[in-house]
């Protein structure tokens, strides 16, 4: 049993708490009681083989996905059907999507500042000050007047990251942002991930990238068929995999 | 077989053989060919009307009409003129448009959008809908309205009377007007200054929430100038109340403001079947929306209001914007089809004119021009529309 498993026991809160989740994609069952607790400032990277539900799970975090058993917390704000709780959770929870998903009529200074305006209410001039700033930190600044078809995939994708950003999240959670990329630019939105990690902002991540997890992660959770399999720190988890399917997963993708 | 790869220095292809050459030949026998042929129709035109006798020319629109039109926007009678009558379909035409044109346009969104409901019987009603509309030609249309109206409603004297002064019968619709005071002038002159004043507000809005952040309840404030003030000044005019109701005399109804049977119809067939197509085209602008968008939006916290008024419409607007067009002038030019169920509109007087006059040129020259233009003025606007909310791609 891991430090955090007792935190959630003792009914330590850490800013992520999920109690017995289950989830059901009308017959097939997606999640099978998720009990997991995230500490504030943890970096989290979950694996898996596809269609294990580890994409569904951290979607259930900020409602995109609705769960049907069990409770998810996420900073003290339980997430029920109450619309209310909702709003205020997605203001806290920002979200790297594989497909980048920027609003292709809005420029990326745009894109940047449209949560903030409409949702903090920030006055425009502030709103683009900090997205500018955002923008800097993704390294792009030049880009802001640009409109997102115009930018490369890497380029799209750090300013999804600023994005989410604009709205001080505490929390970041991204679902395979580096799948959709051309090899040479995975490396651009990982460098980006990894500065914000170590600034200390808790962060969920999806991802195939091993080389990722072992430089940034304090856990790694193993998922396969709904059911988290396996979770510990990055170094044991790599080189001393408890389960059988963890082995078989980490043969296949370290192989080559 | 050797490959020859001094193309350049090698003798210059003949003409024939020349791809530009060739293109020069086709495109001069083409022009040629269409100029050959204009000539000659329009000189057998000519020589053939001179051999009838008819004077051609537009002269005619000045001589007495003699004829009477069943409903008209300005005044007119036997006594007027050719030109007048021609001025009376045009109107006819146009308020037929314009009406027929809103009113597909929001019954096409609303069925469109419930195309896309997850309410099971919604869904499929609406599917229906377009699926009948679309698929019965609009003439049988018109005629079935039509015969709705003056075969199955009842005479004038067992009108139906849903509400008190609004009756319904085969004569057509009675609805009361409020009688002509000086208040009700007031509340028009109101309402305009609501509009206008409202684009003002909503200006000054969006330029507080850049400065402060603090949105604007624009709806409310909207709806209280375009409604409010005309309330108001109706009020300060002495808020009168008196109707001029239809009421049935001895033959025919009396007071009141009619839509006759012929415009009720055509009025009703080319909304309720442009509609089916609009509903379709907003069912697919929705859709053409991807769904990632909407989860990134919700994703930064827009309820979901915002989500559809920031993210999806604009984006499917692009999509919708072009084919609604097109849908635009179909109806405008199918309101000539009221020449069957005989609205005067302007093909139907028109006709007329043309068979007192024998000037079918003429006549037919008109109808071209007025839906020429009726139908490039639309399409300036919505190109207009279009290019304000384009999307750059690279």
């Amino acid at each position: 049993m891991t430090a955090h498993e007792m935190a959630a026991e003792t009914g330590q809160h850490g800013i992520i708490q999920m109690l017995g989740v289950n989830k059901w994609f009308g017959e097939f069952h997606v999640l099978r009681d998720i009990n997991l607790s995230v500490d504030q400032g943890e970096k989290i990277v979950i694996c898996g083989p596809s269609g294990s539900g580890k994409s569904t799970l951290i979607r259930c975090i900020n409602a995109l996905e609705e769960y049907q058993r069990g409770q998810i917390i996420v900073d003290g704000v339980p997430l029920t059907n109450n619309l209310k709780n909702i709003d205020a959770v997605r203001s806290e929870v920002g979200m790297v999507f594989q497909q980048f998903n920027l609003f292709p009529h809005l420029t990326v200074l745009e894109n940047l500042t449209l949560a903030p305006i409409w949702v903090r209410k920030v006055p425009k001039r502030e709103a683009e000050e900090t997205a500018m700033y955002f923008l800097g930190r993704v390294k792009i600044p030049e880009q802001a007047a640009k409109y997102p078809g115009q930018l490369s995939g890497g380029q799209q994708q750090r300013v999804a990251i600023a994005r989410s950003l604009c709205m001080r999240p505490k929390v970041m959670l991204f679902d395979e942002p580096t799948s959709a990329l051309d090899p040479e630019m995975i490396k651009e939105v990982l460098d980006v991930m990894i500065e914000l990690a170590n600034e200390g902002i808790t962060m969920l991540c999806v991802t195939h990238e091993m080389g990722f997890a072992r430089t940034v992660a304090n856990r790694v959770i193993f998922m396969d068929r709904g059911q988290i399999i396996e979770q510990n720190e990055p170094e044991e988890f790599f080189n001393n995999p408890q389960s059988e399917r963890t082995q078989l997963f980490l043969s296949q993708i370290l192989s080559h | 077989m050797a490959v020859d790869t001094t193309v350049n220095s090698a003798p210059r292809a003949s003409i024939w053989n020349d791809p530009r050459g060739r293109a020069i030949i086709y495109q001069v026998l083409v022009v040629g060919g269409v100029v050959l042929m204009f000539w000659y129709l329009i000189s057998n035109t000519m020589e053939n009307l001179q051999n009838q006798q008819i004077a051609s020319g537009f002269g005619f629109l000045d001589r007495e009409a003699g004829f009477e039109i069943s409903e008209s926007l300005i005044d007119f009678s036997a006594a007027s003129n050719y030109g007048s009558a021609f001025l009376v379909g045009i109107l006819n035409t146009f308020k037929v448009s314009v009406l027929g044109i809103a009113i597909a346009t929001i019954l096409g969104i609303l069925i469109g959008i419930a195309r896309l409901s997850s309410n099971w019987l919604v869904a499929k009603l609406a599917m229906s809908y377009v699926e009948l509309l679309r698929n019965i030609p609009l003439l049988l249309q018109l005629f079935f309205w039509y015969g709705v109206i003056t075969v199955s409603l009842p005479g004038p004297r067992e009108a139906i009377n849903p509400l008190p002064g609004v009756f319904l019968s085969n004569r057509g619709f009675k609805v009361p007007v409020p009688e002509a005071h000086f208040a009700f002038t007031m509340a028009g002159v109101a309402l305009v200054i609501g509009v206008i004043a409202t684009y003002v507000v909503m200006r000054w809005a969006k330029a507080r929430q850049a400065r402060t952040g603090q949105p604007f309840p624009m709806l409310a404030a909207g709806a209280g100038l375009i409604v409010g003030l005309p309330v108001l000044a109706w009020l300060l005019g002495g808020a009168p109340t008196t109707l001029d109701m239809p009421e049935l005399g001895r033959f025919r109804f009396t007071g009141g403001i009619t839509l006759t049977p012929e415009f009720a119809a055509l009025l009703f067939g080319l909304a309720t079947y442009t509609a089916a197509f609009i509903a379709e085209i907003v069912r697919s602008g929705i859709l053409a929306v991807s769904y990632g968008q909407t989860e990134a939006a919700s994703a930064l916290g827009l309820r979901k209001g915002l989500v559809l008024r920031l993210v999806v419409l604009p984006q499917a607007l692009r999509v919708i914007i072009p084919p609604t067009t097109s849908q635009y002038l179909n109806l405008t030019k199918n309101s000539s089809l009221a020449v069957a169920i005989g609205y005067p509109d302007l093909v139907h007087v028109g006709n007329t004119t043309l068979n007192q006059t024998g000037q079918a040129i003429e006549a037919i020259s008109i109808f071209m021009a007025v839906y020429l233009s009726l139908s490039l003025a639309i399409s300036a606007f919505m190109n207009w529309y279009n290019q304000r909310i384009a999307l750059v791609e690279r």
